[in-house]
């Protein structure tokens, strides 16, 4: 190893340093929507943020918890019940690991620009739920040590609204104001990995399906 | 096979709403009519699996979509469709190209005809073949069918080449 390789290798150490150390608690993170979500808010939780949503608490009838679910394809289900319902927020929580599986999803939901639809993506670099592996997205997976910056794909992608946030308060003080963006909106949080098993389904799919629909027959005072 | 202008129509009389679509040859030739047609939206997705889980997210939320791929996007979207179809109990019907069943001369001993029934029959979808432009009637039967016993089922389109 040369001086300029080794002098490279202690900056890109130190930035994974820096940044591994600006992470909010996913737990807290997750209570800032649960605490914030209009009544009239489609709320679809996913994978390890699901998991700590339900322990919060009772759901909500607009709570869709997606879970068992395809994984990376809370984005698309968030899509089709945006347009369906377009007088409604439609939040989307999901990880990273989820979205590698559907970023193409990123592009569908750019082309169709729904001004309801908020994806807040919970960027904790593993696979939080089979043991916390890394993703081929995080530094700790890729030979220069750098990470995918989601914040820039989706720009790239045309999505109007794009804001990141790794520190609590700021997601706290900003949270009402990205909610009132004009979508489509991501945030990305940078969270802090925890090694914490999947999610349980709440119950039997078969009912909660049509309990779902019903709870969002009613009409929406709009977003 | 059939037009766009037969496609469109047959959607509207079926309450069709969205049509989630990744095109093929075939079905491609149907897209300015689908395009343009008023009161049907169709959704351009990147992936085949996508589509089935936006069509999921329609349904849920009150709306009637189609799923219309190829066969080879069928294969790749089988966890998608599983999740939606019998995790979900969500009744999604689909329209699927079924490449080189009328016509191999592109893609000789295409592995489609090999793969495409069985895995219909696999993912528990019930399906008719139509190989003829006059049985549109069938489509538009088996889909009442599928929607007064609350399952979802498919429309496997014979198609001419890749």
């Amino acid at each position: 190893m040369n001086r300029r390789e080794g002098g490279d290798r202690r900056v890109l150490a130190a930035r994974r340093r820096a940044k591994a150390t600006s992470r909010m608690p996913l737990v807290e993170s997750v209570a800032v929507v649960r605490d914030g979500r209009g009544d009239d808010d489609i709320v679809i939780t996913s994978m390890g943020n699901a998991r700590e949503w339900m322990a919060m608490g009772p759901l909500h009838p607009r709570d869709f918890v997606y879970v068992p679910s395809a994984m990376g394809h809370a984005t698309s289900l968030g899509l089709g019940l945006a347009l369906a319902q377009p007088n409604r927020r439609v939040i989307v929580l999901m990880g990273d690991g989820s979205l590698l599986m559907n970023l193409g999803s990123l592009v569908t939901i750019a082309s169709l620009a729904p001004k309801n639809l908020v994806v807040v993506l919970y960027d904790n670099g593993v696979y939080e739920i089979t043991g916390s592996q890394p993703t081929p997205g995080t530094s700790a997976a890729r030979a220069r040590g750098d990470s995918v910056d989601f914040a820039a794909i989706a720009r790239a992608s045309g999505w109007s609204s794009v804001q990141r946030y790794s520190a609590l308060d700021d997601w706290q003080n900003n949270f009402a104001k990205v909610m009132k963006a004009s979508g489509p909106t991501l945030v990305v949080l940078d969270v802090e990995a925890t090694n914490r098993p999947g999610p349980r389904s709440p119950g039997k799919t078969a009912q909660r399906a049509p309990e779902f629909m019903a709870a969002i027959r009613s009409v929406a005072n709009g977003v | 096979m059939f037009t766009g202008q037969q496609v469109v129509a047959l959607f509207r009389e079926l309450g069709i709403t969205h049509v989630v679509s990744i095109p093929d040859s075939t079905i491609g030739r149907w897209d300015e009519a689908l395009s343009n047609a008023d009161g049907l939206q169709l959704i351009r997705v990147c992936r085949e699996g996508e589509a089935w889980a936006v069509a999921g997210g329609l349904y849920l939320g009150g709306a009637t979509p189609l799923v219309l791929i190829q066969c080879t996007g069928l294969f790749e979207s089988g966890d998608a469709l599983r999740n939606i179809v019998h995790d979900w109990h969500l009744p999604i019907f689909s329209m699927i190209g079924y490449r080189s069943y009328l016509n191999q001369d592109t893609l000789p001993g295409d592995t489609c005809l090999v793969f495409t029934e069985p895995i219909l029959d696999a993912w528990k979808i019930p399906y008719k073949l139509i190989t003829d432009a006059n049985q549109i009637d069938v489509i538009r039967a088996h889909y009442r069918e599928c929607l007064a016993k609350g399952t979802a089922g498919a429309a496997l389109l014979a198609e001419g080449k890749a």
